[in-house]
């Protein structure tokens, strides 16, 4: 079940029987693998950590300075602003796209004529959705004189510049995120088509309507599916960048409206070189995204059901 | 939607009238989903249609037409988006062009392998080692950027391709080890066996038994890490700051800086230049697509 049920499996299983050990030839078919760890992922986190709490710029060598990092985030009230656009983002975005994506994949779950169809059409935006191409075709559909107004304008609507108003520029991204529904679609489309027709067949016969056997079927078995793309899309959403930084013209605006906390981390790390204080901002977003994926966790004992 | 009891009989996408016996009420729901769902794929794809449209009109039009059919067929846009920047647009399409082969091969190679041997061999630690795997595919690019800028900028590769593509060479798109470890657990073990009593070694079998029958998650590998370098605009935009350098997206971000609204027409012809790989790899790969991320997301 995914690589999230694999990780739930590791945790769960006893030490298993003892194998001929192929260490060498393991060693180096990972040799790549370990390399990365240490320089490319594990190392730098560890690296980051020890970078939080410094002042460093790049040209002079890092300098300690105990907790200034962490007090300069309590009272750095542009750091508290954007943690709330993001958590509205996510908190917002995420659950509209799944609901989006399992409403559909109802819809075309089994036998529904021209299923390859509907299904690419409704995937391809979350191929597209990152692109640059498409931020700057959002900026243009949300502008003042974008195609958004002109359609409204059809309906005697009032052109208004979504993406130039502080209160409805956030919503535009969105409606981005929402847009991307498809890829969560293909992940619950194949999780239906595992949930035997006969567990149907059976409730139908006991005269079971279509929203019970919704609700006691498809759910529960879907569960661990549901769960799997809840746990993914947030961590996701958390790390939206390219869409606010081409809409708002890489300033997050207007008025820090579109400020999503990896924008703020690129200003502070690559604009002003505050390689001490982004770091620490790094490890912020660490605890908040493991956090966040914790707690889903701990909520999935209540909701989510295994088969296995 | 139909019955549940019809559902059962799997429906062909051919063109044919519903059968015949299926009572009337059931056909007209039928008929008013297929509307909705048609309508809704209407909605979703019109914003890219029309943006491939206006590509196609005079600056002057675009923001005074919401629909799709052209008064005449503009290519002028083409020319100058061409050619709007400091270097031709075919100059930033050659850089991602490189860094999507070099990161293709980093990963087919790195993660094959690492794929291997977790599939496969036994060996101390296993467990915990698995587990770090499956742990950094979920660990935010943004934790690690700062320390992995100042390791490459110190080596002095800023504003080359290394830093994009040597990652990719060390296996640390954990993803794609993780969707072939999947696929190597799927192959029988008896053909490792049979090799194995014939005299081979790990090398020989990983090489002559595993990969040519892991052809379909290499397919998939290939296709996700061509998307998603091409989309790719943090690491691009952080480590390549001089225009010689630009890849698409950080080419066309500069295009939007630099144009600040006056040529929407030239800006949207590239931006469809820019899409067209994506649109073509997904042509050509949706299947692996669909089953690549069904399978992870699934088993």
């Amino acid at each position: 079940m995914s690589a999230l049920g694999e990780l739930r499996r590791l945790g769960a299983s006893r030490a298993g029987q003892a194998h001929q050990r192929d260490n060498k030839a393991a060693f180096l078919f990972l040799l790549p693998w370990f390399a990365g760890l240490l320089l490319i992922t594990a190392g730098p986190v560890a690296a980051s950590f020890v970078l939080g709490f410094t002042d460093y710029n790049l040209l002079q060598p890092p300098e300690f300075n105990g907790l200034e990092n962490i007090q300069r985030m309590l009272t750095d009230e542009r750091l508290h602003h954007s943690l709330a656009v993001t958590f509205t983002y996510v908190l917002i975005s995420v659950p509209l796209q799944l609901a989006a994506a399992l409403g559909l994949a109802m819809l075309l779950d089994r036998g529904l004529r021209g299923l390859a169809f509907y299904r690419s059409a409704f995937y391809l935006p979350s191929l597209l959705g990152s692109s640059v191409a498409i931020a700057v075709l959002w900026r243009q559909i949300f502008g003042a004189e974008g195609l958004f107004n002109q359609l409204l304008g059809l309906f005697g609507v009032s052109a208004r510049g979504w993406i130039s108003d502080p209160d409805t520029a956030l919503s535009t991204l969105i409606v981005l995120n929402v847009w991307t529904f498809g890829a969560p679609m293909v992940i619950f489309l194949a999780g239906l088509r595992q949930i035997p027709v006969m567990y149907y067949e059976a409730a139908s016969v006991d005269g079971a309507g279509r929203w019970t056997q919704f609700r006691k079927i498809t759910l529960p078995l879907l569960s661990p599916i549901i769960f799997f793309n809840l746990v993914l899309q947030i961590i996701h959403a958390f790390q939206s960048f390219t869409q606010a930084f081409v809409v708002s013209g890489g300033t997050g605006g207007p008025s820090d409206s579109t400020m999503f906390y990896t924008l703020y981390l690129y200003q502070r790390g690559f604009h002003n070189f505050d390689m001490g204080y982004a770091s620490a901002l790094a490890w912020l977003l660490l605890i908040i995204i493991a956090a966040f994926t914790a707690v889903n966790f701990w909520a999935a004992k209540r909701w989510v059901f295994y088969d296995d | 939607m139909t019955d549940l009891r019809d559902r059962i009989v799997p429906i062909d996408t051919t063109d044919d009238p519903p059968p015949p016996r299926r009572p009337v009420p059931a056909m007209i729901t039928s008929l008013a989903k297929h509307a909705g769902l048609i309508a809704l794929a209407v909605v979703m794809l019109y914003p890219v249609i029309w943006m491939v449209a206006s590509s196609l009109r005079p600056d002057d039009q675009i923001f005074r037409s919401p629909g799709l059919v052209l008064d005449s067929l503009e290519t002028r846009n083409y020319g100058e988006g061409w050619s709007a920047l400091a270097s031709p647009f075919g100059h930033y399409l050659l850089n991602s062009a490189i860094v999507v082969l070099g990161c293709i091969i980093g990963n087919l190679v790195s993660c094959s392998m690492a794929a291997y041997a977790f599939a496969r061999l036994e060996f101390s630690g296993k467990k915990v080692w698995f587990g770090l795997m499956l742990g950094t595919i979920m660990l935010p690019i943004h934790v690690i950027i700062v320390p992995q800028y100042i390791i490459f900028s110190n080596l002095g590769w800023v504003n080359t391709f290394l830093p994009l593509i040597v990652p990719k060479l060390l296996a640390t798109d954990a993803f794609f080890v993780f969707l072939m470890v999947q696929f190597i657990r799927g192959l029988p073990r008896e053909l490792d066996e049979a090799a194995r009593i014939d005299g081979a070694g790990h090398p020989r079998i990983f090489l002559q038994v595993i990969l040519p029958l892991m052809l379909p998650a290499l397919a998939t590998t290939t296709i996700f890490t061509f998307i998603w370098t091409w989309n790719d605009f943090f690491s691009q935009l952080i480590y390549l700051t001089d225009p010689g350098m630009y890849t698409v997206p950080v080419a066309l971000r500069s295009f939007v800086d630099a144009t600040v609204s006056t040529s929407w027409g030239s800006m949207f012809a590239m931006s469809v230049v820019s899409l067209l790989p994506i649109f073509l790899a997904f042509l050509i790969g949706q299947r692996y697509l669909v089953k690549g991320i069904a399978t992870t997301g699934i088993k």
